[in-house]
């Protein structure tokens, strides 16, 4: 055997969402729902126990008409760095099983179904709700079955399961590259299938460390923000919008408190 | 006086019985050995033949001596595995030969237009991850270093079905990473197994999602 396999550098991929674009069609959640076998009930009337792992949810600026602005926020996981981008995302620290782990050369989290045992620290721990509990086993409507996408296992009840960026998607990118003979992957090679899916494209998919990509740009936007900043989770999930109150609505800030001077002051406090 | 011989006559009961537990736990101890090393494996797994005994060295020898004639890549980078009849039938649309395995694989399935139902040794269940490519095309290895020399065998061996599962209980032979190394005790290729050697090549063991998905 064995040539040392060649390491490219590691990717921190990420997702960069324009709040501004999203008309709210949730052709993203379908497209997700498709994609990686997320299971439904026949009543989902009840949101709570719904499984999604992209969630458009829906924020308004509390206004009356005719001030009231609506702005729809999709959330899938974060696929947090953690403090110093170290891996140490909340949930990660918390599995007590080793279910889910940062991975390296992708920055993505990963979720092992089968590992799992179902005792929802992670969900505990993780600040954006991006984990979902598997109450019932799936139950897939007549020959749907046959339909579900063979590169994303199927889960069972008992198990906690989140968004993966699509993770079997970069799999198959990387061995179409191995097999031209390529070593690094292009922007469009691999994407998510909700940035695909997207009418509108207000998602934009790919490296946050590669300059040719889009989301490099994007992300270094002075409208970009992330949500629950002050958490130091780092998230590699950036919004953009351009209203500071869509702004406002990403943390909990106080009276008197202004996203931008909360900004500064993090950023001042970074540097010293 | 008196309690001395008792003490006498106990120590000695003492020596007795200490050779009735040796014997008992002799008893028991070859008993659990052979219910764990011959009986239970019996137990749990079932044996089962190939529909068709194939002999690869016939096929590498007439195929150029390379692997990849039927066990390519399709060009989205995906390992085609066992080759399908139709791919069987571009050469074997007649017998090439008098082999009682080629006539019984021309009359049951190419006659009758049905694919052969391999026993797949190396299937895996739907949460494992592998790619071919990565380790073909990526890491340059070859075929035999996790095969073995199967490309020299004249016939298959048998497929044990674990019961339980109903995947095999091996990929190929008993110690497929080792091969050219000093077998551990027949132990079978388990997720240990690819860890370490990823961490003896790469570096690291690699994060979850590289082979569960």
């Amino acid at each position: 055997m064995t040539q040392q396999p060649q390491h490219t550098k590691t990717k921190r991929y990420g997702m960069v969402i324009d709040l501004d674009k999203c008309t709210g069609c949730g052709a993203c959640m379908v497209a997700c729902y498709a994609e990686n076998n997320v299971p439904f009930k026949q009543d989902e009337t009840d949101k709570l126990l719904s499984l999604n792992w992209l969630r458009v949810m829906k924020i308004d600026n509390g206004k009356q008409f005719p001030e009231t602005e609506i702005c729809y926020i999709p959330m899938p996981c974060m696929q947090c760095d953690g403090e110093h981008m170290q891996g140490h995302s909340p949930c990660v620290s918390v599995c007590p099983a080793v279910a889910t782990d940062y991975d390296y050369p992708t920055g993505i989290v990963s979720q092992i179904y089968t590992r799992c045992f179902g005792c929802r620290y992670c969900m505990a721990a993780c600040p954006y709700h991006a984990r979902k509990f598997n109450w019932w086993d799936p139950k897939w409507p007549a020959d749907m079955k046959n339909y579900l996408n063979p590169d994303v296992s199927a889960r069972m009840r008992g198990v906690v399961e989140k968004c993966s960026f699509c993770f079997h998607r970069y799999q198959k990118a990387r061995d179409k590259a191995y097999v031209e003979g390529r070593k690094e992957l292009g922007e469009q090679d691999y994407q998510t299938a909700c940035a695909q899916a997207c009418p509108a494209g207000a998602i934009t998919f790919g490296d946050l460390k590669n300059p040719d990509h889009q989301v490099y740009r994007l992300s270094r936007d002075k409208n970009a923000f992330r949500l629950l900043e002050r958490l130091n989770t780092n998230p590699k999930v950036y919004y953009t919008s351009t209203k500071d109150w869509v702004h406002r609505s990403a943390d909990n800030y106080l009276e008197g408190e202004s996203p931008e001077q909360v900004r500064k002051a993090r950023k001042a406090a970074a540097t010293h | 006086m008196s309690t001395q011989t008792d003490n006498q006559t106990a120590s000695a009961g003492n020596r007795s019985s200490g050779w009735v537990i040796f014997v008992f736990f002799l008893i028991g101890f070859v008993a659990s050995i052979i219910s764990g090393w011959v009986a239970f494996p019996k137990l749990l797994y079932s044996t089962k033949q190939q529909p068709i005994d194939f002999n690869h060295r016939v096929h590498v020898e007439q195929m150029g001596g390379q692997c990849d004639s039927c066990h390519y890549f399709r060009k989205d980078g995906s390992f085609a595995g066992a080759p399908t009849l139709e791919e069987c039938i571009s050469c074997h649309s007649y017998p090439m030969s008098d082999d009682p395995n080629e006539m019984k694989f021309i009359e049951e399935y190419v006659n009758q237009e049905k694919e052969v139902p391999w026993l797949i040794y190396a299937q895996q269940p739907p949460c494992v991850f592998f790619s071919h490519a990565a380790h073909v095309k990526g890491a340059d290895m070859q075929c035999q270093t996790c095969h073995g020399d199967i490309g020299s065998s004249t016939s298959l061996r048998q497929y044990q079905e674990n019961r339980i599962t109903g995947y095999s209980r091996d990929i190929w032979g008993h110690s497929m990473l080792r091969l050219g190394e000093p077998d551990h005790g027949g132990r079978h290729q388990k997720m240990n197994d690819c860890a370490e050697c990823h961490l003896k090549q790469t570096g690291s063991k690699g994060n979850c999602f590289q082979c569960h998905k």
